[in-house]
């Protein structure tokens, strides 16, 4: 079995020369084109489904007092549109960025696993068709937070077992897209493409890889632990029966944060190979980018107390906890110096993958210097669930992950469909999208220091101001997304055609710049000989 | 390695490195729930957290006081005025720290609707309070009373035996409050 399932796919490229038609051509996709194309097309439909629940809190959160939804299902909101935004906008999109990339950037015919592929893309519809199928159900969605914590998770109807089951399903597409790029890497690279020269896009994605085979698994866990509290009377996290609520917090943070680079390290790659095509010069020290980003991920395992500093931990391990999460600022430093020291010199151009690669180099840097400021405890003790929290973790993840996930559509969107998309639409976009970001997140620094408890759907009236500012960047930033779509489709339907390179005069690192656009559907049917 | 291999080759390089992933997959599963008993064992081999304290605490049931004696008080008011009577059946206990004792509350709905109260508990002097366990009590939960409904309600308690020397009387003193709204929501 497991002989004649591998015979196919080796073989698979000689049978079908040309796509299928119809629904059959995505249903059955082992492309890695379609199905790259279907996981970011699936992100973005996320994007704007998780974008909706967020405008419905900023709506709510523009004036004091209860105006347009009733708390419970203000609750549901912020943990769905935490579950929706990582679980299916960022990692889906940064899987079918590695889905289309990683085989054209090392020059390999396909993904290694075709089959296991295509399963993997297809979970993901069904296990949101569950975990927003609660929203119907009696008691409503999930509604303690994204986190689970029990006993408050566990206080629920229906909807536990639902949740649960969709995140079982959501860690088996994770770990099966994981071992297929894994194997890709190790396996398909083209003679000569050694690992040292492989782009840096493929070394954060084969490490991202590694941290989602081992942590997701541990969630798999801690859920199931739920779940056997919650229906099968077992007592992992009930203290009635001797189990303590806190372990869950231990053993989900040693997912959650592993988790939290997950979502940046394939950014970390995409932007190293922005900076340096419009900078006109090699990434500086791209060796030491490779270490940096190992370390960040061997420090990730270590640091997870740093999200339970007031929830119950001795004074050492507050101590370790701390000063780990403040040596991630030396790898992430080496990093942002790097890709500053890139751009020293070069003749830069500003296309929009660029100027987003810019803004997620200044407003990424934000959101990490307020981690190193909720790194330390006694300060962690006044910041600890309050807006200042919420505001550094959207820093990190929208104008972080979600800018440069929107920079690498800009950048290889051209090579996708061929054509080249309007820049001026584009750089409207961009322009909005970072203006409004700021306007939207940056008052919520304030509204934490000023004492804002998050996750509350009215507050006292001294809050007022900040958060109708706030409101208005979320409602601006919104919209303008609605121009990333228009670009995207105008640029799919037709368009200036883009040359095999795209970017004039770029000397980029990866084999995709060597095969025409758009990308035929198959290629490196005979792999290329690397100089 | 690399695609200078054949098919065959690549075939079972494949393999080995998908059994290896799958492999490390299953061992972060068991390593998830393995995390459960290392915490304590972690925990108690340095000495954080409150292993010690738990298994601790189950010690101390045991060991009754003879020699020892204390006066423990019972205060019970209702939060406002007409909506319960509530009083303690017997106004003192004299105890040996470290045996369990049983005693009676009696709370009457004087309202003349179906009511919710929850009682809250407290206890002084304050230095005593962590040493006085209740095993059960009437304020874990909401108490449901019809119209004229009245009944005793039980608490158990213990005292630790390390009860420091120089607190010889404790008082418990519940607050019954009427949660009938709270509770209809």
């Amino acid at each position: 079995m497991a002989h004649d399932h591998a015979a196919d796919t080796t073989h698979h490229d000689d049978h079908h020369g040309e796509p299928a038609h119809g629904i059959k051509r995505w249903l059955f996709a082992t492309n890695h084109k379609d199905i790259g194309t279907m996981y970011l097309v699936f992100s973005l439909t996320m994007f704007f489904v998780g974008g909706a629940m967020a405008m419905i809190i900023r709506a709510e959160l523009f004036k004091p007092g209860l105006q347009l939804v009733d708390p419970a299902f203000f609750n549901q909101m912020t943990t769905m549109h935490a579950l929706v935004m990582i679980f299916g906008a960022v990692m889906p999109a940064f899987v079918g960025l590695a889905n289309w990339m990683i085989p054209l950037q090392v020059g390999a015919p396909d993904m290694a696993l075709p089959r296991m592929n295509n399963f993997s893309f297809w979970i993901l519809p069904f296990a949101f068709t569950i975990l927003l199928s609660t929203l119907f159900i009696p008691g409503g969605a999930p509604a303690g937070g994204w986190t689970m914590y029990p006993p408050l998770f566990l206080q629920g109807g229906n909807y536990v077992a639902m949740a649960i089951f969709a995140i079982h399903l959501l860690g088996a597409s994770s770990i099966m897209g994981a071992i297929n790029v894994i194997v890709t890497i190790m396996n398909m690279r083209a003679p000569g493409m050694n690992l040292l020269k492989m782009p840096l896009f493929c070394w954060s994605w084969l490490i991202t890889a590694y941290l989602l085979i081992a942590v997701m698994p541990v969630l798999a866990g801690a859920v199931t632990m739920l779940l056997t509290d919650h229906y099968f009377g077992t007592s992992f996290f009930n203290a009635a029966g001797g189990g303590d609520p806190v372990m869950f917090e231990h053993v989900f943070w040693f997912f959650g944060h592993p988790e939290v680079y997950i979502m940046i390290l394939p950014a970390f790659g995409i932007i190293s190979e922005i900076l340096p095509t419009f900078s006109r010069k090699p990434l500086f020290g791209a060796t030491s980018m490779i270490y940096a980003i190992a370390s960040i991920a061997f420090l990730s395992f270590i640091v997870w107390g740093h999200h339970m500093f007031v929830d119950g931990m001795p004074l050492a391990a507050q101590v370790f906890f701390m000063m780990s999460t403040m040596l991630i600022a030396v790898p992430t430093g080496v990093k942002v110096f790097n890709w500053t020291a890139t751009m020293w010199k070069g003749s830069l151009s500003f296309e929009p993958p660029m100027l987003f690669a810019l803004s997620f180099l200044f407003l990424f840097t934000i959101g990490g210097f307020s981690g190193v400021m909720l790194a330390i405890v006694p300060v962690d003790f006044q910041y600890n669930q309050t807006y200042f929290v919420v505001a550094h973790f959207h820093y990190v993840l929208v104008p972080g992950a979600v800018f440069a996930i929107m920079a690498a559509v800009y950048y290889w969107l051209p090579k996708w469909t061929g054509n080249m998309y309007s820049m001026g639409l584009a750089k409207t976009h961009f322009w909005l999208s970072t203006i409004f970001v700021n306007v939207l997140f940056f008052p919520q620094h304030f509204l934490g220091l000023a004492g804002m408890p998050r996750r509350i759907p009215d507050y006292a009236v001294q809050f007022s101001d900040w958060n109708m500012v706030s409101s208005i960047g979320a409602f601006g930033f919104g919209l303008s997304q609605i121009l990333f779509v228009i670009v995207i489709v105008q640029c799919a339907r037709g368009g200036k055609k883009a040359s095999a390179e795209v970017w004039d005069g770029a000397a980029p690192t990866g084999l995709e710049w060597t095969i025409p656009s758009p990308a035929p559907y198959h290629s490196f049917a005979v792999a290329p000989e690397l100089k | 390695m690399d695609a200078n291999l054949d098919a065959a080759q690549r075939r079972r390089a494949n393999r080995g490195l998908i059994a290896g992933l799958v492999i490390m997959t299953a061992g972060s599963f068991a390593f998830g729930w393995a995390l459960v008993p290392l915490y304590d064992v972690f925990c108690r081999a340095v000495g954080v957290g409150n292993a010690e304290a738990k298994s601790g605490r189950s010690q101390a049931q045991e060991a009754i006081d003879p020699n020892r004696e204390i006066t423990i008080e019972f205060v019970a008011d209702p939060a406002s005025v007409g909506s319960f009577e509530f009083r303690p059946k017997v106004a003192s206990m004299r105890i040996h720290p470290g045996k369990l004792y049983d005693t009676e509350f009696y709370a009457r709905n004087l309202t003349s609707q179906a009511s919710v109260a929850q009682a809250v508990p407290s206890i002084s002097p304050s230095v005593g309070a962590k040493y006085f366990h209740k095993t059960e009590c009437f304020c874990f939960s909401p108490q449901r009373f019809g119209v004229g409904e009245g009944r005793d309600m039980p608490v158990r308690f213990i005292v630790d035996p390390a009860l420091p020397p120089n607190v010889d009387k404790l008082t418990l003193a519940y607050t019954f409050y009427d949660t009938t709204q709270s509770a209809a929501r």
